[in-house]
């Protein structure tokens, strides 16, 4: 077969459609693009506008924002392939960060929540986002058990656990005497171990912090563990149609219960990571989190129609949302009206990503 | 016990609430026979091989393989045992591509961890090519023709080196030449040695393929015989129980004049290509074809449920745009669609309530729902269709087929309609009650209608049309008089195109 380039292709693709296709053809195109069509477009706009947006300080923040939203999204995301969802996730950061600041306070403070603890140094913590993933995992496998077992929606369990976590996460600030209070005073061997910087670009002037790598570390894993695994074959396979894998033998029941385990890790991580970006967490730290990376799984080509969707697209969606953010603070459009923003990106996004599913006849 | 039975099942009893769905059935299977399990729906046949897969659990009985006794406790642990099934309801995972779906459940890893791409593709393309079958392994479910998907679940039960497998009613989406590609397969296991359990209706091809017959009906086994020694008329008989002397109502309608002209139809999506035809009142007329020739979309485009591209359609000189299905039912449309548990029946709602939906705004007073005229309605449904149910507050899901086609043919009969468009109508509908529904379609044209009836089974078509339409890959082929045709002018049509 001849080789032609893409667009020489797609130009007689059109030319040999007749009038009335050729119009479809273009709309079609259109449409199924427009995602990125209006990115570009409104990239273009807010670099005109304000031209600190495309600056590297800028660029880096964006990054910076994107790494450490990124986890939680890889964690939502295999819940969305098989059809569900978790509202859990934004406690269960919370939770995380908040166990995290308390195991890592800086020892020479007054007033600690836990005051028998092992000196910060690196195997601690290590030890302690183990701990917290742990955690994440636990809660994890609570809603996956409860999803695999008794086939319930993952939307009431999620429900349920988010408010148990909360429960969890209130008498956890408690603790010591502490009064609900936020937990600050974090050891400066964490924050530097992860919020320090990893390396410098000189040329630009600005460092890239440890939890960027973190991030790529877990993507590229993840990027694995859905691709080549024969969990994350299994994984695709039951959302894309469960009574499938379950005659074919595949265990239904712990490859539910593992996306939901691993998802509450990837959960744990990041609250890992928030407690040492913050250096003080509260009790509301992470609340509606998962709106973020839900939305951001929708925009990357995670369909709620399950069984599809790739770790390219989840960093993509991740990058688009948090472009828009920080868009829309340059713009200096106002706080509230960037929530109806927000909102009907998220609209639109998931209208043009169900567009491309449903059946034309 | 003799040398060479594979599978016995002996005594299997399974009862339900209120139901002794299967009672002391035994079943042998032969290496290298195809034993053919005939039965009406209902009659225990899925619910037997449920009992095999370990779907359900036994109540009573023993199952053998290989004169151990066996007793799966999920399909799992049968493939691993050499029992393999192809559904008759294609489960598969339709977003991954072949191979993914071929070796699901027990992908090949290399390192440990990692699934051995490479090996899944040369072992795909190895059994594909023992089979003779033409598929690429990285092509995704979803963008192949059922028939192809069909090959690839077949594949997958030989590529278990199974040595009993299931078919469960292979043929239902086939073309005729696929379904000699299939039987070529199974010549082939049964020559290897692979002892074969073949479920169809189909009786033509059960007389081809099988070696053994065995009937069953109401949960119970009736008789096991060798094919060779039995007629068709002869299976029918044991399957009902009763002698059916006819297998078709005598025709009584009377052709007037013409009510529905299609003109030019050609759909935006689909292979739907200039398709004109006249229909008249009091018409029955069939449209032929092999499955994906066209039939199910013409309807489509003629109901507004898909889009077109061009076409004029006019009812009694009328032109109808018909933009989508609610404008064709004010229209004087009506579509039965193929699919009557996916897009016909609402599974948890009573028979009322599925009788109603298509003519609520009638039932309609100062805004609210008149529960008296929806239950004179229904009734008049169930009076009229012989519906068979306890009440009118009986759930639909719980009615055989036959009484819930019933059903929704009452529910369009309720708007009134000029045109009924049924797209086959008998399917998984028993011997019985096919004679039933035959009997609403003449009923409907000897009221005038004008009535189009696809339909997969010819005998059917000759049976109770006047005239009769062939597609062949998405182009009307030819049209027939249904008395003076046979199947074989229709089958030579029907390939026009393809």
């Amino acid at each position: 077969m001849e080789k032609k380039g893409f667009f020489k292709r797609k130009r007689d693709e059109y030319l040999a459609l007749d009038r009335l296709d050729r119009k479809r053809y273009v709309t079609d195109g259109i449409l199924n693009n427009a995602l990125y069509i209006l990115m570009v477009i409104f990239i273009i706009y807010t670099a005109i506008r304000n031209k600190n947006f495309l600056s590297p300080s800028s660029i880096a923040n964006m990054l910076m924002l994107a790494a450490v939203s990124l986890p939680m999204a890889l964690g939502i995301g295999g819940c969305i392939v098989l059809t569900g969802t978790d509202l859990s996730a934004g406690r269960v950061f919370g939770l995380a960060a908040g166990m995290s600041a308390a195991f890592l306070q800086n020892r020479a403070a007054t007033k600690l929540i836990f005051e028998h603890l092992p000196s910060t140094t690196g195997g601690w913590i290590i030890a302690v986002m183990l701990m917290v993933m742990v955690a994440g995992a636990v809660i994890g496998l609570v809603n996956g058990f409860f999803v695999a077992k008794f086939s319930l929606h993952p939307f009431i369990v999620t429900l349920a656990t988010q408010l148990i976590t909360y429960g969890i996460i209130l008498m956890f600030f408690q603790i010591n005497g502490n009064g609900g209070g936020p937990i600050s005073n974090i050891a400066s061997e964490f924050k530097n171990a992860i919020a320090g910087p990893a390396f410098k670009i000189a040329a630009w002037n600005v460092s890239i912090p440890w939890y960027v790598l973190f991030a790529v570390i877990l993507v590229i894993v993840m990027w694995f563990i859905w691709n080549k695994t024969r969990f994350g074959k299994n994984m695709f396979a039951v959302g894309s149609n469960m009574e499938a894998a379950k005659v074919s033998g595949v265990n239904v029941f712990m490859t539910t219960m593992l996306v939901h385990t691993l998802a509450g890790a990837m959960y744990g991580f990041a609250g890992f990571v928030e407690a040492a970006r913050l250096g003080s967490v509260t009790a509301a730290t992470g609340l509606n989190n998962e709106c973020d990376a839900i939305a951001a799984c929708v925009i990357g080509g995670v369909s709620f129609v399950g069984g599809t969707g790739n770790i390219g697209g989840i960093v993509l969606g991740v990058f688009v949302l948090r472009i828009i953010f920080v868009a829309l603070n340059m713009l200096g459009i106002n706080p509230n009206l960037q929530y109806i923003i927000k909102g009907a990106i998220i609209l639109a996004a998931c209208s043009l990503d169900m567009r491309k599913y449903l059946v034309k006849k | 016990m003799a040398e060479d039975i594979l599978l016995r099942m002996t005594d299997i009893t399974k009862t339900f609430p209120g139901v002794k769905a299967l009672d002391h059935v035994s079943l042998d299977v032969e290496a290298g026979k195809v034993h053919a399990l005939m039965g009406e729906n209902g009659a225990g046949k899925s619910t037997l091989m449920k009992c095999l897969f370990g779907i359900y659990e036994k109540d009573e009985g023993h199952i053998y393989l290989e004169g151990r006794e066996v007793d799966f406790k999920s399909s799992k642990e049968a493939l691993q045992n050499g029992v393999a099934m192809v559904h008759q309801e294609l489960n598969q995972a339709l977003k991954r591509n072949v191979m993914d779906n071929l070796w699901l459940g027990r992908y090949p890893m290399v390192g440990g961890i990692m699934v051995d791409e490479k090996k899944m593709y040369k072992d795909t393309v190895a059994v594909f090519e023992e089979l003779g079958i033409s598929v690429d392994p990285k092509r995704v479910m979803s963008t192949m023709p059922v028939s192809q998907r069909q090959m690839v679940e077949i594949a997958k039960a030989v590529s278990y080196n199974s040595k009993v497998i299931v078919f469960d009613e292979p043929t239902s989406s086939l073309t005729e030449e696929e379904v000699e590609h299939l039987f070529k397969i199974i010549n082939m296991l049964r020559d290897r040695g692979v002892g074969i359990i073949y479920i169809s209706h189909k009786m033509g091809e059960i007389k081809r393929i099988s070696d053994t017959i065995t009937v069953m009906r109401d949960g119970t086994h009736v008789a096991t015989k060798p094919a060779a020694e039995l007629e068709v008329n002869d299976i029918i008989k044991l399957m009902v129980g009763r002698e059916l002397t006819n297998q078709f109502p005598p025709k009584t309608n009377k052709i007037g004049d013409v009510s529905l002209e299609v003109e030019n139809l050609t759909a935006q999506y689909s292979l739907l290509k200039d398709v004109s035809f006249k229909a008249h009142k009091g018409e029955i007329l069939g449209l032929a074809g092999l499955d994906g020739s066209g039939r199910t979309e013409t309807l489509e485009n003629i109901f507004g449920n898909a889009t077109r591209k061009t076409g004029t359609i006019k009812l009694n000189g009328k032109e109808c745009k018909n933009r989508n299905p609610r404008e064709s039912i004010k229209n004087g449309f009506a579509l039965l669609t193929e699919e009557r548990r996916a897009t016909g029946i609402f599974a948890i709602e009573n028979i009322r309530e599925n009788t109603v939906i298509s003519s609520l705004k009638k039932h309609l007073r100062f805004g609210f729902l008149n529960e008296r005229s929806m239950r004179e309605d229904t009734k008049w449904s169930i009076d009229a269709m012989h519906t068979k149910t306890p009440s009118q507050e009986t759930k639909i899901r719980s009615l055989s087929g036959g009484n819930q086609q019933k059903v929704i043919i009452g529910r369009w009969l309720l708007t009134n309609p000029e045109v009924l468009l049924l797209d086959e109508p008998t399917r998984g509908i028993d011997v019985g009650a096919k004679y039933e529904i035959y009997q609403l379609i003449l009923d409907l044209a000897n009221r005038d209608k004008t009535v189009l009836v696809v339909s997969s089974e010819m005998p059917e078509l000759l049976g109770i049309c006047d005239r009769i339409l062939v597609m062949s890959g998405g182009r009307l082929a030819g049209e027939v008089d249904a008395k003076t045709t046979t199947q074989e002018e229709i089958m030579t049509l029907a390939a026009k195109y393809v």
